[in-house]
C-alpha cells in the first residue's frame, strides 16, 4: 500500500487520504471584477502535468486535515508533502 | 439472520462491570464486547486557545498528535490540529451542557455526539493482530503507546482506536457500523 506522510499525523496508510486537485490556485479577491474567460480558468482550467506535481491532498480518515504534496504522475511517487500557506519545498526528481 | 437476535448484556459479557450494553451477536467472545454508555462531544479549538479551554475544562488539550489526555471522568483524544474528542465515563443528560457553562465565552465549537457512536472494547494478547485484520497502521506500542489515539478506518468502517492498555483497545464507531466493526473482529478472532 501506499504510504503518505500527513504533515501532522506522519506516515499513514493512503486509503486514509482524498485527492483534491491541483495546489496553489488562489481564488480572485474580486470575482465580479472577472471576465469570463479568467473566471472559467479559475473554476475549470487546470494543469495536466506529467512529472512533478503539486496537488492539494486531505487525510479525510485521519486528522482531516488539508495539505500539499508534491507527486511525480508518472509513477506516483510522493516527494514531499508540506502544510497549507506554506511554500512547496525544492525537490529533485528521483 | 438469526446470529442478530439481541442477548442479555449477561450472557454476552466476559467479566461484570464491563457495563450493561447487549452484543447484537450471539455467542461468547473472548476479546470484543460493547462498552457502556459515555458521553462524547467534539470540540474545536483555535491554536491561541487551547491553554484556556484546557483550564476550564480541567483536562489538558494535548497538542502532540494522536494523543490523549485523562482527568477524573473526562478524556480528550487528539483528532486534529483543532479537534478533539471528549469522551466522559459518567455521563448525564446535561453532560453537554455542563461542558458549555465551564466553557464559558470562549469562542469554541462543541457538538454533543453521544449517541452518533458507540463503543466497544477489545482485549487480547494478540490486540495488534486483531486489528490488522481490518487496519493498515502500525499499532505496535513503540509506534501506538497506551494513551495513543487516531481516527482511522478499519476495513469500511471509520472508527477511531484508542490504546487503553498494553493489550486492549477502546474502538469509536459510529453506531450503524458497530455491528460491522464487531462482526468482523470476531471473525478475526475465529480465524485466530
Ligand atoms: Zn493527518
Amino acid at each position: 500500500m501506499l504510504i503518505i506522510n500527513c504533515p501532522y499525523c506522519g506516515a499513514r496508510p493512503e486509503l486514509e487520504f482524498a485527492y483534491g486537485g491541483q495546489a496553489h490556485i488562489d481564488r480572485p479577491v474580486q470575482p465580479a471584477d472577472l471576465n469570463d474567460e479568467d473566471w472559467t480558468g479559475y473554476l475549470y482550467l487546470r494543469e495536466n502535468t506529467k512529472g512533478i506535481h503539486a496537488e492539494r491532498w486531505r487525510h479525510l480518515h485521519g486528522c482531516a486535515r488539508f495539505f500539499n504534496a508534491l507527486r511525480d504522475t508518472r509513477t506516483d511517487h510522493f516527494l514531499a508533502t508540506y502544510k497549507v500557506g506554506e511554500k512547496a519545498p525544492e525537490v529533485t526528481r528521483p | 439472520m438469526s446470529d442478530l437476535t439481541l442477548v442479555s448484556p449477561a450472557a454476552s459479557h466476559k467479566e461484570a462491570g464491563s457495563a450493561a450494553v447487549a452484543s447484537p451477536f450471539t455467542g461468547h467472545s473472548k476479546v470484543i464486547a460493547p462498552l457502556g454508555h459515555f458521553g462524547r462531544a467534539v470540540l474545536r479549538v483555535s491554536e491561541d486557545l487551547i491553554d484556556a479551554v484546557s483550564e476550564r475544562l480541567g483536562v489538558t488539550l494535548p497538542r502532540e498528535a494522536n494523543r490523549s489526555a485523562t482527568q477524573d471522568d473526562l478524556s480528550a483524544l487528539w483528532l486534529g490540529p483543532d479537534e478533539w474528542l471528549l469522551i466522559s465515563s459518567e455521563p448525564h443528560d446535561s453532560w453537554a451542557a455542563s461542558l458549555q457553562q465551564k466553557l464559558g465565552d470562549a469562542l469554541v465549537a462543541l457538538v454533543d455526539v453521544s449517541h452518533r457512536q458507540v463503543a466497544l472494547g477489545l482485549e487480547s494478547p494478540h490486540v495488534e493482530d486483531l486489528l490488522a485484520s481490518g487496519c493498515a497502521l502500525d499499532l505496535r506500542e513503540a509506534a501506538f503507546p497506551v494513551g495513543a489515539c487516531t481516527r482511522t478506518m478499519f476495513d469500511k468502517a471509520e472508527v477511531v482506536l484508542w490504546r487503553t492498555g498494553a493489550h486492549s483497545f477502546h474502538i469509536e464507531v459510529w453506531r450503524s457500523f458497530a455491528r460491522y466493526v464487531e462482526g468482523l473482529l470476531r471473525i478475526a478472532e475465529e480465524e485466530g
